[in-house]
């Protein structure tokens, strides 16, 4: 018996697709809806929010409780994954930190994110700042996928007609919470703006739909939903897509390679099934990677050849260079005006009912671009550590008849405490431009392999004075609007020591810029179709092609940019001969 | 789908709603007492290595009884049953923080050291161990450690447990059946929003157009 032996397909797909989340999911959407024969590999496993989201499970049913010892999100998030994955390790640089998160699952990270959905603006393919690089598309040529994305998967907010923060298509918003009301107010008065959120979540019935519910307002997107009423690329691209019978989904393959010919094209990939360990490979027409903008990095830095010596696509020796997260820092605290509320069901939507789009000129800030903010808070669903914060307050407000307590304690007394507390908690969470920087990069670590044999990525990023001085304005704002709705700071003081509490590289998930997308061969990986300046039938469909993402998390516009490739692809096949 | 057909997706009906409502207040009964769910049961989405783990953790033991008697007094003193809801240990909390302690290995030490610290205080004071001080005496020694602002400097340590036992316990009562219930958190059902009720938005001076 043979020790590695390679079992290989005799089928040639149209398209070969790496990865299932918003990237994958759209040109396999797109695709197999137009009539091609797709292969679509994910390396974790098959996952349906109808049969799998923990939604509507209490606290109690969770030995922990909610807490998250297992899941980054708690025991009820629905990503399968993490920061950290056994058996499948990266290192970083000494003295530089990333923290790559990776969910193993149908729909990736797509399951769990926060669904808040935003269009990039014209400023932001075409930066005016004088430092950040520009894209080589404008606003108005992703303008008609924003479109019909916002027609095909459902948006809600409101046409508010503010600079470069483009409208949608958008269905009715989630009326405002009670401690978003005092945000509202607190925000005003500090000169920021607040306008409703927007978010992927079916407020109403979306026109032409049909196998999506509309929401009900259980405030649990994070769990995915089971009556896809709101947007995964499992429930609302994947699995509609292997309806049409055209796309095939094969789960637990991990991709090692993609496989080139003598010309330097891609012919497949070979991958490994995670689970019984046996190798394949696969052969295909196009091979189109969307895998997440590091592993997609890591698998073109893998899959070298006589053609691409240096990995496949990347002669410009760009591929992983200019990554970038987005900064993020916050504040919480909370309302004494709200204490002892009268309890209501105010869970409403899992994503934010009310957002701050950033509403500065920068001409006189030290840092280019900007931020914007998200707010929580108020009665939501019991879960571990949720009142950690009381027993440490509970002495800075006073009784009904004037009196204040010791900080701390015990008995019937802690308890009422408990009660009065609850709801009145409100946070804010900034998450603003990080710049693209050729000094920021991943890499294959040259000594460490992962537990199937694959090469792992060595990350090198380092914050800015630029990240540092936008992080120091957020607190600065926060502490404004916080002082201004009369609400009292329960987190630390973040200063200098801290960078203003900037979390680290990674932290807020939404890293891109590996292969980035350019008129240039010498200066970028992709050209603006997304598609290898080096080998034509190769396509990254993820947040790898971004050059430089605005404050806006990027979901909503690695959907448009697939969107917009996948149907590039089909005005091109037959130059691209599939 | 419009919201009725959504709610029928997940196994309810808009009348089945209460149903589920008054499902939930008959559990609390018949459940009551109990830490967790057992943990024999995987629910759907769960994945196979959080299963096994989460059985590994329940069959191992890591408290000795005296120590689990010590924690279940610490618990009832921190939440106490009052005329609303009962106490800590009535809503399961031991059992919790006996799980929790094996899940974050991290609090293992913390909690058994501190343990222990408070019973070497009460032989000192008292000549007997934390559980068997009478009620009086209990209090007093909580009293030492229960306020970090005013403790004195040698019961540092004791504020640092306490702290840590205070939270578990809080954590433990609060998200079990009988304190989410007491906490007046009445969500997680399928239901309308229309935003904040009326006489809400008066109480707080608020007009319903913001």
């Amino acid at each position: 018996m043979k020790h590695f032996e390679i079992q290989e397909q005799d089928q040639v797909y149209d398209a070969i697709i790496v990865g299932s989340g918003a990237g994958g999911g759209m040109a396999g959407y797109v695709l197999a809806n137009a009539g091609l024969k797709v292969l679509m590999l994910e390396a974790g496993p098959f996952f349906d929010p109808a049969k799998d989201a923990l939604q509507l499970r209490w606290p109690w049913e969770s030995p922990r409780r909610g807490a998250s010892t297992v899941r980054p999100f708690g025991d009820f998030d629905a990503a399968y994954g993490g920061w950290q994955l056994e058996g499948e390790p990266y290192s970083t640089v000494d003295g530089t930190d990333f923290q790559w998160f990776r969910a193993r699952m149908l729909g990736g990270r797509t399951n769990h994110w926060g669904r808040i959905s935003l269009r990039m603006g014209q400023d932001d393919f075409k930066p005016t700042d004088g430092v950040t690089d520009e894209w080589p598309i404008t606003y108005e040529e992703v303008k008609p996928f924003y479109d019909k994305v916002d027609r095909l998967i459902g948006i809600y907010g409101t046409v508010e007609g503010l600079p470069n923060e483009p409208d949608g298509i958008f269905l009715k918003p989630p009326k405002p919470r009670l401690n978003e009301l005092f945000i509202k107010r607190g925000a005003k008065k500090a000169g920021v703006t607040v306008i409703p959120g927007r978010g992927s979540v079916l407020t109403e019935a979306l026109p032409g739909m049909k196998g999506r519910g509309t929401c009900f307002y259980c405030g649990q997107c994070g769990r995915s939903c089971k009556v896809y009423g709101d947007f995964s690329s499992s429930s609302c691209l994947v699995i509609p897509a292997i309806k049409t019978n055209n796309l095939k989904v094969i789960d637990n393959a991990m991709v090692r390679e993609v496989l080139t010919n003598e010309e330097g094209l891609a012919t497949g990939v070979s991958y490994v099934n995670t689970v019984d360990l046996k190798e394949y490979s696969v052969r295909g027409k196009l091979v189109i990677l969307g895998a997440s903008a590091c592993e997609s990095a890591r698998l073109l830095l893998n899959s070298k050849s006589k053609a691409h010596p240096g990995g496949l696509g990347n002669s410009s020796g760009l591929v992983g260079k200019y990554l970038h997260d987005s900064t993020g820092s916050s504040m919480s605290g909370f309302i004494p005006d709200l204490m002892e509320r009268k309890r209501y069901n105010e869970d409403g939507t899992g994503s934010v009912h009310i957002y701050s789009p950033w509403w500065l000129d920068n001409k006189k800030l030290s840092f280019p671009r900007g931020y914007h903010i998200e707010y929580g808070g108020g009665l939501h669903m019991p879960s571990y550590g949720f009142l950690d914060w009381v027993p440490s307050v509970n002495g800075q407000v006073p009784d009904k008849n004037g009196n204040k307590k010791e900080q701390g304690g015990y008995g019937v007394s802690l308890k009422n405490d408990y009660r009065r507390f609850y709801g009145a908690n409100v946070g804010m969470a900034g998450r603003g431009t990080a710049l693209a920087h050729k000094h920021n990069y991943c890499e294959i670590d040259p000594g460490k392999v992962d537990k199937f044999g694959i090469p792992v990525l060595r990350f090198h990023y380092k914050w800015g004075k630029e990240e540092v001085a936008q992080a120091k304005h957020m607190q600065e704002t926060f502490q404004s609007i916080m002082h201004e709705m009369g609400a009292i700071i329960t987190s630390p003081t973040y200063g200098p020591e801290t960078s203003y509490g900037l979390e680290a590289p990674g932290k807020i998930i939404h890293e891109g810029g590996t292969a980035r997308m350019g008129n240039d061969p010498k200066t970028s990986v992709l050209n603006k179709w997304c598609q290898s300046h080096d080998c034509k039938n190769l396509f990254v469909v993820d947040a790898a092609p971004f050059v430089q993402q605005g404050d806006k998390n990027l979901t909503w516009t690695i959907l448009a940019l697939s969107m917009r490739t996948a149907e590039h692809i089909l005005e091109q096949r037959s130059k691209l001969n599939i | 789908m419009n919201r009725r057909e959504s709610i029928k997706a997940i196994g309810l009906t808009t009348v089945g709603t209460g149903i589920l409502l008054e499902s939930c207040t008959q559990e609390d009964s018949n459940k009551a007492g109990k830490a967790t769910e057992p943990t024999s049961k995987k629910l759907p989405g769960v994945q196979d290595f959080e299963h096994v783990r989460n059985t590994r953790l329940s069959s191992e033991q890591f408290f000795t009884d005296h120590e689990m008697a010590t924690i279940t007094v610490l618990s009832d003193i921190i939440i106490p049953k009052d005329d609303f809801s009962e106490s800590a240990s009535a809503a399961g909390v031991p059992a919790f923080i006996e799980f929790m302690v094996k899940d974050i290995p991290d609090y293992k030490l913390p909690m058994r050291g501190g343990l222990k610290w408070l019973d070497v205080q009460c032989l000192k004071r008292y000549n007997k161990v934390f559980v068997d001080c009478d009620e009086k005496e209990q209090l007093n020694m909580v009293d030492e450690i229960a306020y970090p602002l005013k403790a004195r400097p040698e019961m540092q340590q004791g504020v640092a447990f306490f702290n840590l036992m205070r939270s578990l316990t809080a954590s433990g009562f609060f998200t079990s059946e009988i304190g989410v219930k007491d906490i007046g958190y009445v969500g997680n059902r399928p239901g309308p929003w229309d935003g904040v009720p009326e006489d809400v938005l008066s109480q707080y001076g608020f007009t319903g157009n913001e």
